[in-house]
């Protein structure tokens, strides 16, 4: 297919991805933020900064704001901002526009489904998603988020198109899922003191509702939750569909269903990736250091995408030397 | 519960323009019979819930199109009329005729003016008209296009007058747009009125992509046997980029732009996921000056560098040619009927709008003096932009317009304004008489057709007379009835 069309693919569903990450952060952020264990002198006190440390767009945001975060600024620049590029305003948009030059490639229930997600955001205002209830609001956008993949995973071909929008949910998600764990790992143990307390107990289960592993958790240790298991949950666990290990195995078998002979580098680093979670201890990780760890498949993912990208979304020809492959797309 | 009156109203005046649905003595015309039935038959609540389910479904499925100038939103839809527009098979079989007739005649000319230009030299035409006009393509002089087909698709503009009273508006000879609306307009009256169809007979039009990629499959490069077609548009931006989509979607072929493509050795590829595949044929919805930076517009970056020295090495074949728009351009368009009969000896089937030419200083002061009955056309102008109908306009803009016209009387031609058809058109909540014009399309590949049918446009505001989507034109769609069926 065509380099244009499998960039397009990628990223729409990058952007439906990002925007039920962006909805699931703020959710749990805000039900966070109703708690009774504020403390004005502790880092975690705030957490409407932790979004904007996940994204990495606190930047972003002290550009557009002079004041430090608030529910209220955090809430307006991430969702409906069409300044900022990651709100989940932006990505809707993004993905609709993506979804526009791809009629013929998606489904036609693809196309409305998300025009028709498009248009519901577009008349959106702040006071109106203030009205309706900020969680219903999440819930609504997780919701169409999960009706995207649904009508995609009902509707669509089993080729190379469908294979490349996966890419991109699995890329985000991996994404997500690394960020989310990173940040709340430094955020959510001010003091040794209060590990086990009462105060962890909200934060982890937050944090795994933030992930929708909330009952999961609860399934598979039935036990009271602890920062080493939350990241085995999140990192190594293959059954649990928002995990590294999981994340990274579909993206392995995608690749390789789509890496040919001239293409096997991004094959590989995914294999790579997903061998190192497939095969990889907790206590390892712990002792190594969660945030490194992190960093570290942060930065593998970061360099699969470059190659994805090499290989497949923005191919450079030079003019005189071509060779070109005798497949019919 | 209200129903429609099929009954014409009487009024002391008589209608000034032909009904087509409704004879003078306020009878339904024969072939309009089944329909009005039903629609007597019909509720006004539930046409009026049809309507609203057709706009809602033409919004969700994104069916749009851009307008130009217009800053307050990208995409709007484009509006659909619920009443079918319906053509007795004699009636069509005239436009069939004639539309075929005049590409088989623009296809002889064109292939002429890029060779041997006989028809200027028999004095048929003014060398000048042909050779001076900015849309000719010296570069296409002396090149041999596969099968001679330099226009695969044409749009022919028809507007009627009376009961087998047809006259050609304009030739659409570049990249004329409209085809999906077409074919979508069918689908929505097949879902919202299923039965009206198995009452009628009305002629299938679904096979226009089958036959359109089976033309541009009959003019690959020599040699070329299994070609590779696609579809190349200016991108999303563009106002028929859903059309494009449409297109390629139902061809099954890659919907390609600019920078998908890139020449090597005078060859065509796209830039695909397994590495570069050769294209043998080009549908492009791109217009000449910008298909190629290095031989047309050199700031294009809608273009492939390249391209142009590809095609005359006869490698790729674009559809429609380079050079066309020379035969369409608004004052080549009155010598239509005198190539008929030139490259073909036959009579022209179809007539031309009577047509002054304002370069002439005895047609120019002919049409300025009678500015308030005329309709007044910019030559290279389309899309209902530039142009002046008299009788609907003011005194100012009658006089701003000759101001224009003084200035520069070589850009305008005139017509007189021709009292166009009326159709019965469901406008707030009331079925209403509205202008409408048809534009069939018309293939060509080994041989000459099109699909029995076309785009109807109505012109929506009561007494208009443009029917253009951009000046608040819709669409209806178009029956053909089959000869069993009457």
């Amino acid at each position: 297919m065509l380099s244009r069309a499998a960039n397009n693919l990628y990223w729409m569903s990058r952007h439906i991805e990002r925007a039920e990450n962006t909805a699931r952060m703020l959710d749990v952020t805000y039900r966070m933020s109703l708690l009774p264990y504020r403390t004005p002198d502790q880092a975690w006190a705030e957490p409407w900064a932790l979004p904007l440390v996940i994204t990495g767009l606190a930047t972003a945001y002290y550009e557009r704001f002079p004041s430090a975060p608030s529910s209220e600024r955090v809430l307006r620049f991430m969702v409906l901002d069409p300044a900022n590029p990651s709100s989940i305003y932006s990505c809707i948009q993004s993905a609709r526009e993506s979804a526009r030059t791809l009629r013929g490639v998606i489904t036609t229930e693809m196309y409305e489904d998300l025009n028709g997600l498009w248009l519901e955001i577009k008349d959106r205002t702040n006071e109106s998603i203030a009205a309706q209830g900020i969680s219903e609001f999440f819930d609504w956008v997780k919701m169409r988020s999960h009706q995207f993949r649904g009508v995609t995973f009902g509707t669509m071909l089993r080729d190379e198109a469908y294979h490349f929008i996966r890419l991109g949910t699995f890329m985000e998600r991996a994404d997500n899922t690394a960020r989310i764990l990173d940040v709340k790992y430094h955020t959510l143990l001010p003091s040794v003191a209060d590990v086990g307390g009462a105060v962890d107990y909200y934060q982890w289960g937050a944090l795994l509702r933030s992930v929708s592993a909330f009952d999961s958790y609860r399934k598979v240790y039935r036990d009271m939750i602890t920062p080493m298991r939350v990241a085995e949950l999140l990192i190594l666990r293959d059954d649990m569909p928002r995990s590294l290990h999981a994340c990274t195995r579909e993206i392995y078998d995608i690749l390789r269903g789509l890496c040919d002979a001239s293409s096997r580098e991004p094959e590989r680093l995914a294999g790579e990736l997903n061998a190192q979670l497939r095969y990889g201890r907790t206590e390892q990780i712990i002792a190594f250091g969660l945030h490194e760890y992190l960093m570290g498949v942060l930065d593998k993912l970061s360099a699969l995408n470059e190659e994805i990208n090499k290989h497949f979304l923005a191919p450079v020809y030079s003019r005189q030397s071509v060779a070109p492959v005798p497949v019919r797309g | 519960m209200t129903r429609i009156s099929t009954a014409q109203p009487r009024t002391a005046e008589r209608p000034a323009f032909y009904n087509e649905m409704y004879a003078e003595d306020g009878g339904v015309r024969p072939h309009y019979e089944a329909y009005a039935g039903w629609l007597e038959a019909t509720p006004v609540e539930q046409l009026l819930q049809k309507q609203r389910e057709a706009d809602a479904l033409y919004t969700r499925l994104g069916i749009t199109f851009a307008v130009y100038g217009d800053e307050s939103g990208v995409e709007r839809a484009i509006p659909f009329d619920i009443i079918p527009r319906i053509i007795q098979p004699g009636a069509w079989k005239k436009i069939h005729a004639g539309a075929c007739q005049r590409l088989r005649a623009l296809n002889a000319f064109l292939k002429d003016i890029y060779h041997g230009q006989e028809i200027i030299r028999a004095g048929v035409i003014p060398g000048e008209q042909v050779l001076g006009n900015r849309l000719y393509r010296p570069e296409m002089r002396g090149f041999d296009v596969p099968g001679d087909v330099y226009v695969h698709v044409a749009g022919v503009d028809v507007v009627q007058t009376g009961a087998e009273e047809f006259y050609v508006l304009e030739d659409n000879l570049r990249t004329p747009s409209g085809v999906s609306y077409m074919l979508e307009n069918r689908r929505m009256m097949m879902r919202l009125f299923p039965e009206l169809f198995s009452r009628m007979s009305v002629a299938p039009i679904d096979h226009y992509p089958d036959l359109l990629l089976n033309n541009l499959h009959s003019v690959a490069p020599a040699g070329v046997t299994d070609p590779t077609v696609a579809l190349l548009t200016p991108g999303s931006y563009n106002s028929a980029y859903f059309e494009h989509a449409f297109l390629a979607l139902h061809m099954g072929v890659e919907l390609v732009e600019g920078q998908d493509l890139f020449v090597a050795d005078n060859t065509v590829y796209m830039r695909t996921t397994r590495g570069p595949q050769r294209v043998d044929v080009i549908y492009r919805r791109v217009d000449d000056d910008f298909l190629d930076p290095l031989a047309f517009r050199p700031d294009s970056v809608l273009g492939v560098p390249g391209l142009f020295a590809a095609y005359r090495a006869g490698r790729v074949t674009l559809a429609n040619a380079i050079g066309t728009g020379v035969a369409d351009d608004k004052s080549t368009y009155a010598y239509v009927p005198e190539m008929i009969k030139f490259y073909l000896g036959e009579a022209p089937i179809l007539q031309n709008v009577p047509t002054w030419q304002l370069r002439k200083p005895d047609d120019c002061r002919h049409v300025l003096a009678r500015l308030p009955e005329l309709v007044v056309k910019e030559i290279q102008g389309s899309g209902g932009y530039g142009m002046l109908v008299g009788p609907a306009a003011s005194r100012e803009e009658i006089e701003a317009f000759r101001a224009r016209i003084r200035q520069a009387p070589d850009r305008y031609i005139a017509q007189p304004t021709l009292a166009l058809t009326t159709c019965p058109t469901f406008c707030d909540a009331r079925v209403a008489a509205r202008h409408v014009d048809l534009r069939p399309y018309v293939l060509t590949g080994k041989t000459v057709s099109l699909v029995p049918g076309g785009l109807t446009r109505v012109a929506l505001r009561e007494g208009s007379l443009v029917v253009n989507s951009s000046q608040g034109g819709g669409t209806k769609d178009t029956w053909v009835l089959e000869e069993q069926g009457c």
